[in-house]
């Protein structure tokens, strides 16, 4: 009968063991990578199987769009990282927020000499929805957020300020800090601000609030009525509402200030 | 098809035609068959419309100061209409006040379900509002229930799909390459370059963030060193068009629009144009202090810029960034970044007021 454990054969075993283990120890990472690879392998065919049920879903719902992104979130995956990821390639997600980054790009472009490069979220979607046409995919607000945070990385300036329940867009390399941030949000309600507003709502001293204003007057952010009754008044473009404004080109810009 | 829920809302008011409703701000509802406002709070309190007694509805642009509204007109209420929180309303029509957006889509909605019917079809999953508090007087719409239960189901679908095999697989492999990134990090073991390269792909597969940089590929791969090719050939005549530089966000639009499809990501773009240097390409990437990348073509030298933008404002006196966008052909963003540039290497100055920003030749220099 063979008795286990005990005995100069066991320890010697163990010793073999222990040798191969540490000489593992080494190569694991190289056993790791052969590993990943045939995981990839079934992690396609794991998703194949998703986009084959979801596909549409996806393309069509902005809710499930959603769900998704933020499950992916949470396990750690990018679905948008690359053009040649597996989630693009089977599921289709990446050309659908690919694709709205250039509209996005081309929006904001467009209305530069306008707003000084920014605008609203809600004017944002408008415009990129009123581009696609009737028979384009739905897109939703989420949808934009999520391609906007994508092309930070291309160091256009793009950002996006909270302001009055919503988000100012931002596509320039403006700088923008905390105290041009709460001027904005300041500004949100009525498209416009002046001096006193600021140093009655924030109590801030005179000189500070003409430093920030005279900033976004620099950047094309903010025009001047010195005209308004009262005192002057600082609008912010990218805050009109379709109704109270309409297109005015540089030339008749250039015409209209002296 | 039962009746299902189309689209939900927070942050609507309702407005009883021009008078703001005694009621607070809640969540608008609209299913195949209903239009449903309720009470954020007390969900017992709320208003549900049969679509079919909509005549008419329309939008409200928001205002400085107002939120966008959907304007919605009705029928007279039948007969044997059930009581609700407004037993009679002087006006024919009421309003949803959207304080949290989403009018855009929810109009949409509205406009589909409108055309399409669905109610004529189909039964309601309950019956019209039966239940009656008669202490309180406010309706519990039942149809309500069979929507509730219809958003119940969907948070069983998203926690579903996380518990699913592909996304617990992702999971695995999302620890696995961490734990791979750590033996490379310390230097365990014999991972050849190859193996390396290799490892990098996955993870480009996998969209997982890549932790660790090496300096001779940074985070590119073999994709990206294609693409990074690819790029050089097709951007060199944009490039010459455009005085030898390009935005990053410019080629981004101009190439995947040419691509129509299966297009590239903002990462590939950057992670490829990381590279032109390795690959003695033509083109380099560069990055201004303001933080804008632009792509620029190798022959375009620093100095052949400088003096162009020093020799335009001299030309002219002075020049904003405008005026010299006009003036050579270029985008403001590049002009600008051309005369700071000149700045920075002391040939102009500038005049910064609030009419702009001005560039002059640098007369301390040239006449010191």
């Amino acid at each position: 009968m063979h008795r286990r454990g005990v005995g100069a054969g066991a320890i010697a075993k163990k010793k073999l063991a222990e040798a191969k283990y540490k000489e593992r120890g080494t190569v694991l990472a190289e056993d790791q990578i052969v590993q990943m690879s045939k995981q990839l392998e079934t992690f396609k065919s794991n998703l194949e199987e998703f986009a084959s049920k979801h596909k549409q879903e996806i393309r069509k719902s902005s809710q499930f769009r959603v769900q998704f992104q933020e499950m992916c979130a949470t396990i750690g995956v990018d679905p948008l990282a690359s053009g040649k990821g597996f989630w693009s390639e089977m599921l289709g997600v990446g050309d659908f927020y690919y694709e709205l980054g250039v509209q996005i790009i081309e929006v904001c472009l467009a209305l530069k000499h306008r707003n000084g490069g920014l605008i609203t979220l809600d004017e944002l979607h408008h415009r990129v929805l009123k581009g696609r046409g009737k028979f384009a995919q739905d897109v939703s607000q989420d949808d934009l957020v999520r391609a906007i945070k994508k092309l930070k990385v291309m160091g256009n300036g793009f950002g996006m300020i909270p302001v009055g329940g919503s988000y100012l867009v931002q596509s320039v390399p403006a700088e923008l800090n905390m105290d041009h941030t709460v001027v904005l949000q300041l500004a949100e309600k009525k498209g416009y601000v002046s001096v006193s507003e600021i140093r009655e709502s924030l109590k801030w001293e005179r000189e500070r609030a003409c430093h920030v204003l005279d900033h976004l007057l620099k950047e094309g952010l903010a025009w001047l009525d010195s005209q308004a009754s009262g005192e002057p008044q600082y609008w912010l473009p990218a805050l009109f509402s379709e109704l109270t404004s309409r297109d005015v080109t540089p030339e008749e810009a250039n015409q209209i200030t002296p | 098809m039962n009746e299902t829920l189309v689209i939900q809302q927070r942050g609507v008011k309702l407005y009883d035609g021009e008078d703001k409703a005694k009621l607070d701000v809640g969540i608008a509802l609209l299913s195949t068959h209903q239009l449903i406002w309720r009470d954020l709070k007390n969900h017992e309190c709320c208003i549900a419309i049969p679509l079919s007694q909509i005549i008419y509805f329309e939008e409200q642009a928001a205002g400085i100061g107002k939120s966008a509204k959907i304007v919605v007109h009705l029928h007279a209420s039948p007969a044997n209409k059930e009581p609700g929180p407004y037993q009679q309303s002087k006006f024919s029509y009421f309003k949803l006040s959207f304080k949290e957006h989403g009018q855009i889509e929810f109009f949409r909605r509205l406009t589909e379900e409108l055309s399409q019917k669905r109610w004529e079809s189909t039964p309601m999953s309950q019956p019209i509002p039966t239940a009656t508090n008669s202490q309180t007087g406010r309706t519990r719409a039942v149809g309500i229930v069979g929507i509730e239960r219809k958003i119940e189901e969907r948070r069983k679908e998203t926690e579903k799909i996380s518990q699913s095999k592909l996304m617990v697989k992702a999971k695995e492999m999302v620890e696995l390459s961490r734990s791979i990134a750590n033996k490379i990090k310390d230097k365990q073991g014999d991972i050849t370059e190859d193996e390396t390269i290799r490892f990098k792909s996955y993870l480009l597969s996998m969209g997982i963030a890549n932790p660790v940089t090496r300096e001779t590929h940074g985070s590119g791969t073999h994709y990206h060193l294609q693409l990074a090719k690819q790029l050089g050939d097709i951007l060199l005549a944009p490039l010459e068009e455009r005085g030898g530089m390009m935005a990053l966000t410019e080629v981004y639009c101009l190439v995947n629009r040419a691509r129509g499809m299966e297009l590239l990501s903002p990462e590939d773009l950057v992670n490829a144009c990381k590279m032109f240097e390795s690959l003695k390409q033509p083109l380099r990437l560069r990055i201004f202090d303001s933080g804008v990348m632009v792509v620029q073509l190798q022959s375009h030298s620093e100095e052949e810029m400088i003096s162009s933008a020093l020799d335009n404002v001299t030309d002219k006196g002075s020049l904003t960034a405008e005026e010299f966008a006009k003036l050579l052909g270029l985008s403001v963003l590049l002009s600008k970044e051309r005369l700071l540039l000149a700045e920075k290497m002391g040939h102009l100055c500038r005049d910064d007021s609030v009419e702009g920003l001005r560039f002059y030749p640098n007369l301390f220099n040239s006449q010191a």
